[in-house]
């Protein structure tokens, strides 16, 4: 048995280890490593969207402003530290911590943006938390844009890649443990009260926006992270890849994937991820070169198209609530 | 305001809630107009009047639901003036609101659950659930089934036993009987005296004054935001001008 002050660490230990492994075997082909890259971050995307959207029952669709933030946060703190060794250690090493304090960076820039958003607007119910998060979003994108220091529109370059297959699922796998441990708290139940019914939430004496704010935070802290990542395997970012249209997609891989559940949320962004690269290379191949490009046009109606299609025939997304480590439900009655 | 019955006729001396000058207004509006009211240990008050007579406003004003305007409410002497509900529930107050407010995508057990969301002595809970479950023996047989599938009855049942799994000594109950069947309200006011005979007070808004004064202690009727009359329940219901206007007699 594992002793029980481990039992918290082991599965990031084993997970260390089988991503370790995974980083030997597939780290040299350079396609797959981008592709996986991209699914992993999108992975913490989704998961960390779907702990305000699925589970507080709040509708931000601002993620990507919360992501630009992080990855122009820690691209821009990694920019001058290309070249920077810490001394005493091997370069690799250096490299490594310097990455993860660039991502804590990152994480912390939008975590603090997520407060001052949120602090003000979770007070006020439904909708309105969904306009600000959406001007939130293009506010960073157009401040961004007209930031001569961050590249304005033409971006940032030359941020040193030091970003991994390691390092972006050895985060994945973490933004996984803490919504689920979120989820499985007590902090996890009072926010399924909020979700269920803020008034009785309240009347429960759940500090209702106190709470509401906390998971805002949390959430937007891993976005940040995600945009770290993101910053430090892509040659260049720029305000284009923050647009609204990429908070839209996080929104729709929470959606499809069921409020609520982050096995859905994980699924949902590993599929919507890769279908318009199969898609991309499947047109390549048999409609010749260059078709591919369509899959970039027709990739938001396509995904609006899921959406109704979805709505229609499983509302409640994919998992609806449900987690593939649910033990709880489909359970007989107890006494 | 006019007095029914004998003067201060055998109250609990030891106050537990006191709203004082209370005024709460939506905008322009005043639904509250200086209400002066108190709970006593022990007793079950009744809030008695038509629609828009201002319960509800007073009962939510009193759990911190609204603000008041004006006035002052404290909870065994101490202010709890404007205070969010949140912080009432550790105070020892559980508020079952208007239409039940049961979380209806959760079981019936994650619902008492939440009841419970304060406390961290987990004996004391597991005790109370027992408690109200042998109130609501119903309540165990639909014990894994979202709330939402519950009949009126039952969620009633629940929404006053998710109130009473924050252990309060005061609870406030807006309109327990509203859309049910005769049986059940009957059911249900029945364990409402049980569950004051444990020693919960009670502070109860009621358009079914008949029920309302036959229970409670101490009752006050409310008119335009007003106290037209208060006095001991029973004393009240042998009032002829309460007869006439809430009794249809």
């Amino acid at each position: 048995m594992v002793p029980p002050g481990l039992r918290g660490v082991l599965p990031v230990v084993l997970a260390c280890l089988a991503l370790a492994a995974g980083q030997r075997l597939f780290g040299g082909q350079e396609f797959f490593v981008y592709v996986a890259s991209l699914v992993g971050v999108n992975v913490v995307l989704a998961v960390s969207l779907n702990v305000v959207n699925g589970m507080t029952g709040q509708f931000s669709i601002g993620h990507a402003g919360f992501m630009a933030v992080g990855a122009y946060a820690a691209g821009r703190l990694s920019l001058p530290l290309g070249d920077v060794a810490v001394s005493g250690l091997p370069v690799a090493a250096s490299d490594q911590l310097l990455f993860a304090v660039s991502l804590l960076a990152g994480g912390v820039a939008a975590a603090a943006c997520g407060f001052v958003v949120g602090l003000p607007s979770l007070r006020l119910k439904g909708d309105y938390l969904a306009i600000v998060t959406l001007g939130f979003g293009e506010i960073v994108r157009v401040i961004i844009q007209n930031t001569p220091a961050l590249g304005g529109a033409l971006g940032l370059s030359g941020i040193p890649q030091r970003g991994s297959l390691f390092a972006v699922w050895l985060c994945a796998f973490l933004a996984v443990l803490v919504a689920r441990r979120i989820a499985e708290s007590s902090h996890g139940r009072s926010l399924t009260a909020i979700r269920e019914d803020e008034v009785a939430a309240e009347a429960m004496g759940v500090n209702t926006t106190a709470y509401k704010v906390r998971a805002f935070v949390v959430s937007a802290f891993f976005a940040g992270v995600a945009g770290g990542l993101f910053a430090h395997f892509v040659p260049i970012i720029n305000p284009g890849s923050f647009t609204f249209v990429k908070s839209m997609e996080v929104v729709v891989m929470v959606v499809a994937g069921g409020l609520g559940s982050t096995t859905g949320s994980i699924l949902a962004a590993v599929v919507l991820t890769l279908l318009p690269e199969a898609l991309r290379s499947g047109f390549n191949r048999f409609a010749g070169e260059g078709a591919g490009a369509v899959v970039d046009q027709v990739r938001m109606p396509v995904y609006g198209l899921l959406l109704v299609v979805l709505m229609l025939a499983r509302p409640q997304g994919l998992f609806g609530t449900r987690e593939l480590w649910d033990r709880r439900k489909g359970q007989g009655a107890r006494p | 305001m006019s007095g029914v019955g004998s003067a201060g006729s055998e109250r609990p001396a030891e106050l537990l809630l006191e709203c004082q000058g209370l005024h709460v207004a939506y905008g322009a509006i005043q639904a509250v107009r200086g209400v002066s009211l108190s709970v006593r240990k022990g007793e079950v008050v009744a809030l008695i009047g038509r629609n828009g007579a201002g319960k509800t406003s007073l009962l939510r004003a009193v759990s911190g639901m609204l603000r008041p305007a004006d006035g002052r409410i404290t909870l065994e002497g101490k202010d709890i003036t404007g205070m969010p509900s949140h912080l009432l529930v550790a105070r020892g107050m559980a508020h079952a609101p208007e239409g039940r407010g049961i979380f209806p995508n959760l079981t019936v057990e994650e619902n008492l659950g939440l009841g419970a969301w304060l406390r961290t002595d987990a004996d004391g809970v597991a005790a109370d659930e027992a408690w109200v479950l042998s109130l609501f023996p119903r309540l165990k047989e639909r014990w894994a089934a979202a709330a939402g599938t519950l009949s009126g009855g039952e969620q009633q049942m629940l929404a006053i036993s998710r109130a009473l799994m924050s252990r309060p000594r005061l609870l406030l109950l807006d309109e327990p009987s509203l859309g049910l069947a005769p049986q059940v309200i009957q059911l249900i006011f029945r364990i409402l005296a049980d569950v004051n005979g444990k020693g919960v007070s009670i502070l109860l808004v009621e358009q079914n004054a008949h029920l309302a004064l036959n229970l409670a202690g101490h009752a006050y009727v409310l008119e335009t935001g007003e106290v037209a009359m208060e006095g001991a329940g029973k004393a009240l219901l042998q009032s002829e001008d309460v007869r006439r206007a809430y009794l249809g007699e």
